[in-house]
C-alpha cells in the first residue's frame, strides 16, 4: 500500500478514537469542564500533561533544530524538561492544596484583590494567545504536509477537530483524548528512532546508540565532529553562543515552563496533593522519553544527511532527496557546475526560503532564483524534514512513515486543545463569574465557557491562516512572558507569607511590561513604527529569548521591596498560606 | 495538627527542597553550561562528558529528582500525620 493510503487509514483510526473518547467524556458541570471533575489518576494526568506539553514543535521541529545547532540546541532540551522539577517541587502540590480552578483564581485569592486577578487574567491571555497562534499554524502545516491539502484547509480541519472535543468535553474530554494522543505520538516518535539507531550503530536504544560506534569502529559523535570541521561548520558537540546567553535562555525556558497556565492547570485535575507530586514526576518521565531521543535523532540524521549528499553527484542521489526537493524543503543550486552537491558552512540562499523558478536545470534539479553567490554552499535543507524524512532516509516501510503523520497530528492537536481551554476558562470563570456576573448560574457559566472556546478557536484559526510575521518569533517568547509575570507571584505567594497585594501586582506589571518592551525593541519591532534593534544593542548581551530571566529577577526584586514598604496581608490570608503548606485535607477542588 | 508540628514539617520540607534544587542546578547549569568545556575533556564512552550532561544526563537526573522528592515527602507526610488517608 502507498504512504498516502496508509496515512489516511492511520489518521482515520486515531481520529475516530479521539472522537469516541470525546463523546464518552462529555462534561455536565463546570467542575468537569474546568478540571475534569478533579478525580483524574496520576498516571492519566501524567500522560495528558506530556501530550499537552509536547507540541508539533517538539515532535517535528526540535530534533531538526538540534541537528543544525548541535550543542547550542541543549537550551531546549534542558529548558523544557528542567522546568518540571520547579513545577513538582515548588508549585504543583501547593496549588493543588489550594484547590481552585485556575492560576488567576490563586492570584486573586492569595492577594485578596480583583486587580491582581485581572492582571493575572491579562497575563494568562497574552501568554496563551502567543503560544496558540503558533500551534494552529503547526496544525495546518502538518495536515497539509500529510494529507496533501492546502495549509488553510489544514487549519480549518484542525479547528473543527479541536473544537469538537474541547466544546463537548471541556477539560474532561481533553484530558482523556490527550492520554490517547500521548500513546500515539510517543509510539510514532520512537519506532523510526529505534530502527535508525539499529541501522547506524547496531544499538536498539537510541539514547545509547548516539554514543556508540559505527560499523568502522569509530564513535558516531567523533565522526560527526570531524565531518563538521572538515566542511567548515562549528564542531557539533561544542557551542557557538555565549555562555551567559545559553544560561539565560535555559533559565527563561525552565521558569517559563513552570509558569505556563495550561501546564499548571493540569495539576488541579488530580484528587490529592500526593497525586499532584506523583503526576508531575510521571509527566516528566513521559516527556523525557521523547526529549532524550530527540538529540539522538538529531545526530543520526545529521550524519546521514552529510554522508548521503556531500560531494555526491545529483544524478546518483536517493529518491527521498528529490521527493523533498519537489515539496520545496530541499533546494540545490549547482554553483560551480560540477554536477555534485557541495554542502559546507554558510547560507546557500539570499533570504530564508528558496524561491523556485518553473524550470529544471541540466541535471534535472529544480532551479532557484535566489542562490547566494557569496558562499560556495550549494544546499538548502529545511530543518523540519529531519524527523519527517528520517523514515524515508532509513528506508523504513510505508506504514511507519504514515505513523509519523498520525503522531505529528496528535502532538499538534493536544497542545492546541489544552491552550484553548485555558483561554476560555480565563474568560468564563476569571472574568465573567468572578468579576462581571458573580450570580451567574452554573448552566449559563458553562454556556459562556463553551461560547468562549468557539471564539478562541476562531481567533487562533485566523492567526493560523494569516500568520502575522511575528508569530513564529513570538512563540519562543511566550516562555519569557510567563517567567516574567506568573512565576514570581506564585512562588512568593507560597513561600513568602509577608508578600502582599501591592508587591505582587507591582511585580507582575513591571515584569511583563519590561519583557514586552524588550521583545518589541529587539525582536518583533513595532509594525510601521520601529524595526527591531540589532543584537549589538542587547542589554548585557542577552537575547530576547533569554531576557525572561532578567525580567523575572526584576519582578522578584520589585515585589519584595514594595511588599516590605506596604502593610502586611490580612490574617486570614496568612492562614491560607499556612494551610496550603500542609497536604492533608485537600479535599476536592472547591466550587463556590 | 499543632502549630509547632506544622513549623517543623515546613522547615524539613525546605531543607529537602534546597538539597534537591542544588543538585538540579549543578547538573544543568554547572555541568551542562558553565563547566561544559572543562568536562568535555573527559569522556563517557562515545560522549564528551559536558555534552552528555547537556543533552542526556541532566534530563535523567531531573526525572530521578522528582521521584526522590515524591518519596521523601510521602514519608514526611506520614511522620507528621499530614498524609491523606
Amino acid at each position: 500500500m502507498s504512504v498516502q493510503t496508509w496515512t489516511w487509514i492511520l489518521v482515520g483510526i486515531t481520529f475516530s478514537l479521539y472522537f469516541g473518547i470525546a463523546i464518552w467524556a462529555r462534561a455536565g458541570s463546570t467542575k468537569e469542564f474546568y478540571i475534569a471533575g478533579g478525580g483524574v489518576s496520576p498516571l492519566a494526568n501524567g500522560m495528558a500533561t506530556a501530550a499537552d506539553w509536547m507540541s508539533a514543535a517538539s515532535f517535528i521541529s526540535m530534533a531538526g533544530i538540534i541537528s543544525f545547532s548541535g550543542y547550542d540546541g541543549s537550551v531546549y532540551l534542558m529548558g523544557w524538561t528542567g522546568g518540571y522539577v520547579l513545577l513538582a517541587l515548588l508549585l504543583a502540590p501547593y496549588l493543588r492544596k489550594f484547590g481552585k480552578f485556575t492560576v488567576p483564581d490563586f492570584i486573586g485569592d492569595r492577594y485578596y484583590s480583583n486587580t491582581a486577578r485581572t492582571v493575572a487574567v491579562f497575563c494568562a491571555l497574552i501568554v496563551s494567545f502567543t503560544y496558540v497562534a503558533g500551534q494552529m499554524r503547526g496544525v495546518g502545516i502538518v495536515f497539509s504536509q500529510f494529507l496533501q491539502v492546502q495549509i488553510h484547509w489544514g487549519v480549518i480541519i484542525g479547528m473543527c477537530v479541536v473544537l469538537f472535543f474541547a466544546f463537548l468535553g471541556g477539560m474532561k474530554g481533553i484530558t482523556y483524548t490527550q492520554v490517547a494522543q500521548y500513546c500515539v505520538l510517543i509510539f510514532a516518535f520512537m519506532v523510526p528512532a529505534i530502527f535508525i539507531s539499529i541501522k547506524m550503530t547496531g544499538n536498539p536504544i537510541p539514547q545509547l546508540g548516539m554514543g556508540d560506534t559505527l560499523e568502522n569502529g569509530n564513535y558516531l559523535l567523533d565522526t560527526l565532529d570531524e565531518l563538521h570541521t572538515k566542511l567548515g561548520f562549528n564542531e557539533y558537540t561544542t557551542g557557538s553562543k555565549s555562555k551567559w546567553d545559553v544560561f539565560a535562555i535555559t533559565c527563561a525556558l525552565m521558569v517559563g515552563t513552570a509558569g505556563l497556565p495550561h501546564v499548571i492547570v493540569r495539576f488541579f485535575t488530580v484528587a490529592k496533593v500526593r497525586d499532584a507530586r506523583k503526576s508531575a514526576g510521571l509527566a516528566l518521565l513521559f516527556i523525557a522519553i521523547l526529549y532524550t531521543t530527540a538529540p539522538a535523532i538529531a545526530v543520526f540524521s545529521r550524519t546521514n544527511l552529510i554522508e548521503t549528499v556531500s560531494e555526491k553527484s545529483y544524478s546518483e542521489i536517493p529518491e527521498w532527496f528529490t521527493n523533498w526537493e519537489d515539496t520545496g524543503l530541499i533546494a540545490w543550486a549547482d554553483k560551480n557546475n560540477d554536477g555534485k552537491i557541495q554542502y559546507i558552512a554558510g547560507s546557500a540562499l539570499e533570504g530564508k526560503k528558496p524561491i523556485f523558478t518553473n524550470e529544471r536545470g541540466s541535471h534535472g534539479q529544480r532551479m532557484i532564483e535566489n542562490a547566494s553567490m557569496k558562499t560556495a554552499n550549494e544546499l538548502y535543507v529545511d530543518r523540519d524534514i529531519m524527523v519527517l524524512a528520517n523514515p524515508e532516509i532509513a528506508n523504513l516501510p510505508n506504514w511507519i512513515i504514515a505513523l509519523v503523520a498520525a503522531g505529528g497530528l496528535a502532538a499538534a492537536l493536544s497542545t492546541a486543545a489544552g491552550l484553548l481551554l485555558v483561554i476560555s476558562t480565563s474568560v468564563s470563570r476569571d472574568l465573567v463569574k468572578m468579576q462581571l456576573r458573580p450570580n451567574i448560574s452554573e448552566k449559563s457559566e458553562l454556556r459562556v465557557a463553551r461560547g468562549s472556546i468557539v471564539v478562541a478557536v476562531l481567533i487562533a484559526g485566523i492567526f493560523g491562516i494569516y500568520p502575522p510575521g511575528f508569530v513564529a518569533a513570538v512563540v519562543a517568547l511566550a516562555f519569557g512572558l510567563a517567567a516574567a509575570s506568573f512565576f514570581p507571584a506564585i512562588i512568593l505567594g507560597i513561600f513568602d507569607k509577608r508578600m502582599n497585594r501591592e508587591g505582587a501586582i507591582a511585580g507582575m506589571v513591571v515584569g511583563i511590561t519590561l519583557m514586552l518592551f524588550y521583545m518589541i525593541r529587539y525582536k518583533t519591532g513595532l509594525i510601521g513604527v520601529m524595526d527591531p534593534q540589532p543584537s549589538s544593542e542587547w542589554w548585557f548581551g542577552t537575547s530576547p529569548e533569554g531576557f525572561g530571566t532578567i525580567a523575572m529577577v526584576v519582578n522578584f526584586m520589585v515585589s519584595i521591596v514594595v511588599s516590605r514598604m506596604t502593610p502586611a496581608p490580612p490574617k486570614e490570608v496568612q492562614e491560607i498560606v499556612e494551610n496550603i503548606r500542609i497536604p492533608s485535607g485537600a479535599g476536592e477542588a472547591i466550587d463556590h | 495538627m499543632s502549630n509547632k508540628n506544622a513549623k517543623e514539617y515546613w522547615s524539613k520540607n525546605l531543607r529537602y527542597l534546597s538539597i534537591l534544587l542544588s543538585i538540579w542546578f549543578v547538573v544543568s547549569y554547572v555541568c551542562g553550561i558553565l563547566l561544559v568545556d572543562q568536562l568535555n575533556t573527559f569522556r563517557l564512552g562515545g560522549f564528551k562528558l559536558g555534552f552528555w550532561f547537556a543533552q542526556q544526563g541532566s534530563i535523567y537526573v531531573f526525572v530521578v529528582l522528582i521521584f526522590v522528592y515524591v518519596n521523601w515527602m510521602n514519608k514526611l507526610d506520614k511522620e507528621y500525620g499530614f498524609d491523606e488517608e
